[in-house]
């Protein structure tokens, strides 16, 4: 795979075809971790961690295992159970290894299982015909566009609370309303090609 | 078991979309056409129904600490099902929901109706409220489908009216293409929760009416 074909995949998943922005996937953190910038970016961090493993995971098993067998149709099962099995792997070692970044992450480290940008990053990948480098970069690269979806998310949120809006705009309605907003800027970056 | 107060639970004061705020990856990717929103809904409302079913069956059984892993594999099982089900019998479905049919292994409103409710309850309860919630989420969507389509592409009925195009009824060239775009999922979806909210709060106070916020 040549540099370039490399090079536009990581662009299309971090810009043009954001997760959260473009593609739909992982709303739920999205909405709900980024009331607050240290738990958006320590959240970002985790999902791009846990969407790369679950990318190489992923793939080494429907190569390796499903696909030998003819076992396709099993993949949603195998890969929600990869992906769970992975998650709680990385909580145990982060509480072994690194507490202070288990203790920040808190909560948000078991719910990214069911955080529908890992396993659709996963399906994909498969979807796609991508290679493992492919997948692996697919995988990184889409975490870190969920991760600057997530962050500049949570700097306009943090701001929205001193916002005055409409009584039944408050809290959820007027969040949407500015995901929207910068769902709508990020199609700017519609068209932008790697030649 | 009280089927009554679950319908409304279902419809209005828990609607899983519109006041528990679950499952809205799906809610808001797929609602650009009414044939999409029908196709998710009724998917939704099975998987659901069938796995508080299995779940409720097996509460006693499966043990408390691996008990999310547990639900997953079930609910996974039955969206294996209905994934081949639609692939063998509305194809069409298969090329407009994409990837967001094995996605509705994580869509939140399964696993959480399993936790919350059918992990406590009977079999033919949690069956009720996999129907009531599904009907719930399946009317959401449908409003949603109804209010993009029209002014987005301008059009009532897309994929199944007049041979899949739909009935036009805002001529071409007219209707605002952003509303079928993700910025129009964001949009209408907040105003629909604003809406709720607005009538949950004006119920709940009697406030004056306020135009703007409707709008």
């Amino acid at each position: 795979m040549s540099f370039t074909g490399i090079l536009s995949i990581a662009l299309g998943a971090i810009l043009v075809e954001n997760f959260i922005l473009v593609k739909f996937l992982g709303i739920c953190p999205f909405l709900g971790v980024s009331k607050k910038m240290d738990t958006a970016l320590g959240m970002g961090f985790a999902v791009i961690f846990v969407m790369g493993l679950a990318s190489i995971f992923c793939w080494v098993v429907n190569e390796w295992l499903l696909v030998p067998f003819n076992l396709e149709y099993m993949q949603t099962v195998v890969y929600i159970l990869v992906i769970a099995a992975l998650v709680q792997f990385v909580e145990m070692f982060l509480q072994k290894a690194v507490p202070s970044l288990y203790q920040a992450l808190g909560i948000y480290l078991p719910l990214i299982t069911t955080n529908c940008a890992v396993l659709g990053v996963a399906l994909l990948n498969t979807q796609y015909g991508y290679n493992f480098l492919e997948s692996v970069v697919y995988g990184i690269t889409g975490g870190i566009g969920f991760t600057i979806a997530i962050v500049l998310f949570a700097s306009v949120r943090e701001r929205l609370e001193f916002a005055d809006c409409p009584k039944a705009f408050e809290g959820f309605p007027i969040a949407l309303v500015t995901a929207g907003l910068i769902a709508l800027a990020f199609m700017g970056f519609s068209g932008l090609k790697v030649w | 078991m009280n089927i009554g107060k679950q319908f409304k639970e279902g419809l209005i004061t828990q609607n899983p979309v519109l006041v528990q705020m679950l499952g809205m990856c799906s809610t808001m990717a797929i609602t650009t056409t009414l044939f999409n929103g029908i196709g998710m809904g009724l998917s939704v409302l099975a998987i659901l129904t069938c796995s508080n079913i299995v779940i409720a069956a097996l509460r006693k059984i499966i043990p408390q600490k691996i008990r999310i892993a547990a639900f997953i594999v079930v609910i996974a099982g039955f969206v294996t099902m209905v994934d081949l089900l639609i692939q063998a019998f509305v194809p069409a479905l298969v090329n407009s929901l994409g990837v967001f049919i094995p996605l509705i292994v994580v869509n939140c409103i399964i696993l959480g109706r399993a936790e919350a409710f059918a992990s406590k309850n009977t079999v033919l309860a949690s069956a009720v409220d996999g129907i009531m919630q599904g009907f719930g989420y399946t009317v959401v969507l449908i409003i949603i489908c109804v209010i993009r389509e029209f002014l987005g592409s301008g059009t009532f009925g897309g994929g199944i009216l007049n041979g899949g195009l739909g009935i036009r009824i805002i001529p071409e060239g007219y209707p605002a293409l952003l509303l079928v775009l993700p910025f129009g999922g964001f949009l209408t979806l907040g105003c629909l929760i604003a809406l709720v909210q607005h009538f949950m709060s004006r119920s709940a106070s009697k406030e004056k009416k306020n135009e703007e916020v409707a709008e």
